[in-house]
């Protein structure tokens, strides 16, 4: 019924070119990045520089200050790093406590985990900030680690409790069988099974931390402790329709996580399809 | 240490356990007879206590504020329901819900629609459909602030879309895209909707790939049409996929600010303010706690409100 007819293979093609359509944006982006400030004016906005101009990124890897883009590389790599080890780490020994637990409060803190997914973090910043600024949490990388594993633990407790109920008792009850302890058991047999749980949770979770705007704005915005976002923030700030200035730092920032995606494109998307499929 | 702990919760040791381990416990009921508990109740208790923390008790004190007219720092009234009634009486509050609502229930229809559109597309006989799935999902990975600014330049006057739109001779449409009061909303709309579509494709396909191929051949020699055999058979066997596309994206939608902050800065003149960006100036820019925790409590409320019933509407099929 379904054979590969000349239809097919037009509607292939058809496909890549909505795709090339879809991803344009990409090509202005690469395009206005290498322009220089007066091919900025003098060429097209839908095409190339005749010459390609690198000064946009000399000058972006060189700003200091508020705009700093290489700490602020450096922070959100840290920052996204520390938070996924938390979260991985927390996420899988609390979902692995309600996955196995027959308790009924475990039941109660499940949903508690589950409303929290969707309960807006808004309400909870104002608070959050007083209560962070009073214990001198703003503008530290420990900071932000904290609460980042705090806001997003629900969805990795959630991912886990989905893995662990899917697992047999079978390997625990074997290791118990051989001697294992409890912590032994966990750490160098459940978790290690878990591996394709912890890349979804690392995944969902990172890419969360890596590209957050709102938070990292209130809690490090104008310190040391900047992420890219906002660091990229303040240096557009800077610019009035200076794009090719602007879509260098654009460019710069997105080159990580691109790459990243583009390496492991199929673990992201299973990651995404699978893991919130409940 | 681990061993020794028989009062753990999660302990119902049936088989013979090790050392002081050992001890059956009648009160817990298993759900399946003879099921091991491993692990230790406690391990889960920083987690839950980092979230009753971040989440639960942070939210409950923005709920108190926002009976307040706090500033952020030094005394505060309690002023009862005074920030609501001032939120329902100030047009531009009222704008900004508007706003809130309209980008969520627009980008979740459009993202949907256009995400289910190419997943059924690219589901069968494609052989590429593998690397046109990573290119038509390669937006969602990236942060929706960088994403905001090349769609800025397209939307800019002198940017590309104005350009093709000279070339071709539709000089009269030209405009600037988003310092336009009608237009302004929109582009940040198709923002949203150009960089969340891969998601819902990527839903769509993985519930795709679960419908037997056997059904629709079926259904078509008993002959159904394309659309009857969409209908009647597609839809519903993707159910529990479009519950999760659409309640994933209806709560995003409701709390979109990156975008509005990158493309037009709630600009122009208020016009593309939503709820999110509103908490955002009258708390942390102006210094009005005690109001931004009510607008943060109106928004929190609608979210609630929607999430339920959209767990209502996709989930309660009689025949599922």
């Amino acid at each position: 019924m379904f054979r590969y007819t000349t239809l097919t293979f037009l509607r292939e093609v058809g496909f890549w070119l909505l795709a090339a359509l879809f991803l344009i944006p990409f090509f202005f982006l690469v395009m206005t990045a290498f322009k220089s400030d007066e091919e900025l004016f003098t060429t097209s906005p839908l095409g190339g520089p005749t010459t390609p101009d690198f000064s946009n990124f000399t000058e972006l890897f060189t700003a200091q200050g508020n705009t700093n883009i290489i700490q602020g590389l450096i922070n959100s790599t840290i920052m996204t790093v520390g938070a996924i080890l938390g979260l991985v780490l927390l996420g899988a020994l609390t979902g692995y406590v309600l996955a196995r637990s027959t308790r009924r409060w475990s039941k109660a803190v499940y949903y508690l985990f589950l409303i929290a997914i969707v309960l807006p973090s808004q309400l909870g910043t104002v608070p959050l900030y007083i209560g962070a600024r009073a214990v001198g949490l703003t503008g530290t990388l420990w900071g932000m680690i904290i609460l980042y594993i705090g806001m997003m633990l629900p969805l990795a407790i959630f991912l886990y409790a989905g893995f662990f109920r899917g697992l047999g008792t079978e390997y625990e009850e074997a290791a118990t069988i051989d001697g294992a302890s409890r912590t032994q058991i966990f750490f160098r047999i459940v978790l290690p099974l878990m591996s394709p749980a912890t890349g979804t949770v690392a995944i969902l979770t990172g890419l969360i931390v890596w590209n957050d705007f709102f938070t990292a704005l209130i809690f490090i915005g104008g310190s040391s402790a900047q992420t890219l976002p906002v660091s990229m923030y303040y240096f557009i700030g800077s610019l009035v329709s200076q794009w090719n200035k602007i879509f260098a730092i654009v460019l710069v920032s997105m080159i990580p996580i691109l790459a990243f995606y583009l390496f492991a494109q199929k673990k992201f998307i299973q990651g995404f399809a699978g893991g919130l499929k409940g | 240490m681990t061993i020794t702990t028989p009062q753990s919760e999660t302990e119902l040791v049936v088989l013979p356990g090790r050392g002081k381990g050992r001890r059956r416990t009648t009160d817990a009921a298993p759900r399946r007879s003879g099921l091991l508990q491993f692990g230790h109740w406690w391990w889960a208790l920083p987690g839950i206590l980092l979230v009753l923390a971040i989440h639960y008790v942070a939210t409950a004190a923005g709920g108190v504020f926002a009976f307040t007219n706090w500033s952020g720092i030094g005394a505060f009234d309690w002023i009862g329901v005074d920030n609501f009634v001032k939120i329902f009486q100030d047009p531009s509050k009222l704008l900004a819900l508007w706003n809130t609502l309209f980008l969520a229930f627009g980008s979740v229809i459009l993202v949907n629609v256009i995400g289910l559109a190419i997943a059924l597309g690219l589901n069968r006989g494609l052989k590429t459909r593998y690397a046109l799935r990573v290119l038509f999902f390669m937006p969602v990975v990236l942060s929706p602030l960088a994403v905001s600014y090349i769609w800025k330049f397209i939307f800019d006057f002198n940017g590309p879309l104005n350009t093709f739109l000279r070339a071709i001779g539709l000089d009269s449409l030209t405009k600037a895209w988003t310092g336009d009061p009608t237009f302004a909303i929109w582009t940040i709309l198709i923002v949203i909707v150009w960089q969340q579509t891969g998601f819902a494709m990527v839903i769509y396909m993985a519930g795709l790939a679960g419908v037997p191929v056997e059904i629709e051949e079926a259904a078509a020699i008993d002959g159904a049409n394309l659309m009857q055999r969409f209908w009647h058979v597609t839809l519903p066997a993707i159910r529990p996929a479009v519950a999760i596309a659409t309640t994933l994206g209806l709560v995003n939608g409701l709390r979109i600010f990156d975008q509005i902050m990158a493309l037009t800065g709630t600009g122009p003149a208020g016009a593309t303010a939503t709820l999110a960006t509103e908490v955002y100036k009258q708390a942390f820019t102006l210094g009005n706690f005690g109001y931004g925790a009510a607008l943060a409590l109106v928004l929190t409320a609608i979210i609630l409100v929607f999430a339920v019933i959209q767990q209502r509407v996709t989930r309660s099929n009689p025949e599922d």
